[in-house]
């Protein structure tokens, strides 16, 4: 129960000693793999699949990092959170670092201590309803029943959202993703709302995904990105760079299939420096100048991650959009590799 | 002397034990300190700000349950009362409903008639002895099976059942209605006084007065003569399918239910364990000599069994209480949002404060478990054998 979570990651706060200090890098590289705080179950995100095993673009980022770390993407401890205990597992040092679609907010950056490294989708809050309701617009849903996931910022939108339109709701606020689908599909409540991200995951998993439709309103910004804690800051430049240097290597055209290749050939500065060609970049996080191409070989830049756990042509099938590059039109931007 | 001294403190038993006392208590006070101060390093160390000024700030959520007006520009201070009146909600609803329903099996498992007894034997055993957490998601999902909202089952016209709760008519009350239940109160009071004096007659005389249908008459039949009196000053408020749900009404939502039928079968059972050891535990000598004496079978539970047999439930009994009430923090599993849901689990999201929250939930549970100890101990004073026996 994740109450017991809650008290036992309470515990290690109060009893445990302050291990941070020693530098998530070095615990990390000691402990000889990543534990990486993820989501319990959310399709496309971080999802284990028939074998077990997990994936997501998510779970991408934690797999980039043990690239980057050892060589070797799948070095990693999943650690399923639910949106309620991801914090204080993240605080108490439960978890190395947290990658389950968490949105980037003032709060959580400076008053829990965490640190958000970047983003990795840029997403905003939706609503899903059934097609027979006949709804075509999130401002028709004066009266509704609304299921909702605790401990999320969503819920804070949709008191803010139906409350700035002047509409009233009843919530009904569920524990996980799974439970809120049960909920919706046994029509306790008529809208689901969370992420539009997560409602089309979800979407995928039904019985007939064309009854349901997800609104056209997008009411509030979510920029989803792995976070760290706050106090090591080597540790989330580790992580930070690891997501940049997948949208780095997009931008480049470095994909897993052209790697070596470009390694051997490739005339332009910042790739060389990127891949390891010129020496001395790795070693200013810590790592070995082959991290980046690591990353790249094993787990594969940002669009590859993106259209193989999400993309058009996955069951969740989500185009590109914001999350395009910046000169695709989307606002994916990494800073420079220098 | 001095000598003597550090004698005393070995072989004098009651200065042996003054010293191992103070000493574990100082023990104690030295590891509630060193935890303390290491907890605020750490929350230090990781930035973490700690304090109760979150109380005061908008909570930012909405929370449909609840017995006080609330809304999402609401301090927590007040969604932890609304967590805390729904945790109460659902212990006293369910403490009542578990004391009927297990003293009813109780006295069911004593029955002569077979059919009867076990099937109250195999509810105890089943309930008893599958975790009530199950119990309460397996009727929450029942509940959810019902049918959908637009097609609600209409019941005596008024009431409408879906999978969204059970819709009822809302009681409007108007001016000159406090009348009603001030007659209502009157009443009860003078029922109270009047069984003390028709009691006393019976003893002096020996004749006997059906006190309870004259109470139940004077309760029931007063306050709805004063209704008609004062021009029926009640309206309802009928719920209306209007666009997604019902419009108002009042309605019992599905969540809460799940709670209450998963939280009180479950401790009926042992209730019921409860009230069988203590009627049990009367000797049969007791049955025997107030069927010697021509008392009805009735008569005989009512004024013999019972009274006896409570000095042994009631103990055991506050513990099935504090059970249910400690249980009901399980609401998080089916979306009712009590103390543990709401302020605890919200709350404690939206501001990151897990200790404080912690703190200020476990002392809550605490507190209610010690009041519900307290006034159960009184009434065992009450009900246990009075005088030298």
């Amino acid at each position: 129960m994740t109450i017991i979570k809650t008290l036992f990651a309470s515990l290690v706060l109060t009893f445990g000693l302050a291990t941070a200090n020693a530098g998530t890098l070095d615990v990390v590289k000691d402990r000889g793999n990543l534990i990486c705080g993820s989501n319990t179950g959310l399709a496309g995100f971080g999802n284990p699949n028939d074998a077990g095993v997990w994936e997501g673009i998510d779970v991408d980022v934690c797999r980039a990092v043990a690239a980057a770390v050892f060589g070797d993407a799948s070095k990693v401890e999943y650690v399923p959170l639910t949106s309620k205990v991801r914090f204080t597992s993240l605080q108490s040092g439960e978890v190395d670092m947290l990658s389950r679609n968490t949105t980037w907010t003032l709060q959580r950056d400076v008053e829990l201590g965490l640190e958000f490294v970047g983003v990795n989708y840029y997403d905003g809050q939706g609503f899903m309803v059934r097609k027979d309701l006949g709804v075509s617009s999130a401002t028709e849903l004066d009266g509704a029943s609304v299921c909702i996931q605790v401990g999320t910022t969503t819920e804070m939108n949709l008191a803010d959202y139906f409350g700035a339109n002047g509409m009233s709701y009843e919530s009904i606020p569920v524990e996980t993703n799974s439970e809120a689908d049960a909920a919706y599909l046994a029509g306790r409540c008529d809208i689901y709302t969370t992420d539009a991200s997560g409602l089309y995951a979800s979407r995928a998993g039904y019985p007939d995904p064309s009854a349901h439709v997800v609104l056209p309103e997008i009411v509030s910004k979510e920029p989803l990105g792995p976070s760290v804690r706050g106090n090591d800051s080597e540790w989330a430049d580790v992580v930070r760079w690891s997501l940049n240097a997948m949208i780095i290597a997009e931008e480049k055209g470095i994909t897993s299939g052209n790697v070596d290749d470009m390694i051997a050939n490739s005339p332009d500065p910042e790739t060389q420096r990127l891949l390891g060609v010129k020496a001395g970049y790795g070693a200013w996080l810590g790592l070995d100048d082959a991290w980046a191409a690591n990353i790249i070989r094993q787990v594969g830049n940002y669009s590859e991650s993106f259209e193989k756990h999400i993309g058009v042509n996955t069951p969740i099938n989500i185009e590109r959009g914001l999350n395009a590059l910046y000169k695709d039109g989307g606002i994916l931007y990494a800073p420079p590799f220098r | 002397m001095q000598q003597n001294f550090l004698r005393k403190l070995i072989f004098d038993e009651k200065t042996r034990a003054l010293l191992i006392q103070t000493l574990v208590i100082g023990i104690f006070a030295v590891l509630i300190y060193l935890v303390t101060k290491q907890t605020a390093y750490n929350l230090e160390k990781r930035g973490i700000g700690t304090g109760f000024e979150f109380l005061n700030i908008a909570a930012g959520y909405d929370i449909s349950i609840s017995l006080i007006p609330y809304d999402s520009n609401d301090t927590h201070l007040r969604a932890y009362f609304v967590g805390l009146l729904n945790t109460l909600m659902i212990a006293v609803c369910g403490c009542f409903l578990a004391t009927i329903l297990g003293f009813l099996v109780g006295i069911i498992r004593l029955s002569s008639n077979w059919l009867f007894r076990n099937i109250a034997y195999v509810y105890v055993e089943f309930t008893r002895n599958v975790p009530v957490l199950l119990q309460i998601i397996l009727y929450y999902t029942i509940l959810l099976h019902l049918p959908k909202v637009k097609q609600s089952l209409v019941i005596f016209d008024n009431f409408y059942l879906s999978n969204r709760g059970l819709f009822s008519p809302a009681p409007i009350f108007k001016d000159g209605f406090s009348i009603v239940i001030g007659s209502l109160i009157v009443m009860i009071i003078f029922t109270f006084f009047l069984k003390r004096f028709l009691k006393k007659k019976q003893e002096l005389t020996g004749k006997q007065y059906p006190i309870f249908l004259i109470n139940s008459g004077l309760i029931i039949f007063t306050p709805i003569f004063v209704y008609y009196l004062m021009g029926m000053p009640l309206e309802f408020d009928h719920p209306v399918m209007k666009g997604f749900n019902f419009k108002g009404g009042m309605v019992i939502r599905p969540e809460f239910l799940g709670m209450l039928f998963g939280l009180s079968i479950y401790t009926a059972a042992f209730i019921s364990e409860t009230v069988r050891s203590g009627i049990i535990s009367v000797s049969k000598g007791q049955r025997e000599a107030s069927q010697a004496l021509g008392l009805k079978s009735n008569f005989i539970m009512r004024l013999i069994i019972i009274p006896q047999a409570l000095r042994v439930i009631i103990p055991p009994l506050t513990s099935q209480y504090l059970n249910l009430t400690k249980n009901s923090s399980l609401g998080i599993a089916i979306g009712y949002a009590d103390l543990v849901h709401g302020f605890g689990g919200i709350s404690l999201n939206q501001t990151g404060k897990a200790i404080e929250i912690m703190l200020i939930v476990m002392s809550t549970y605490l507190t209610i478990s010690l009041i519900i100890s307290f006034f159960m101990n009184l009434y065992n004073k009450a009900v246990q054998f009075k005088g030298n026996v």
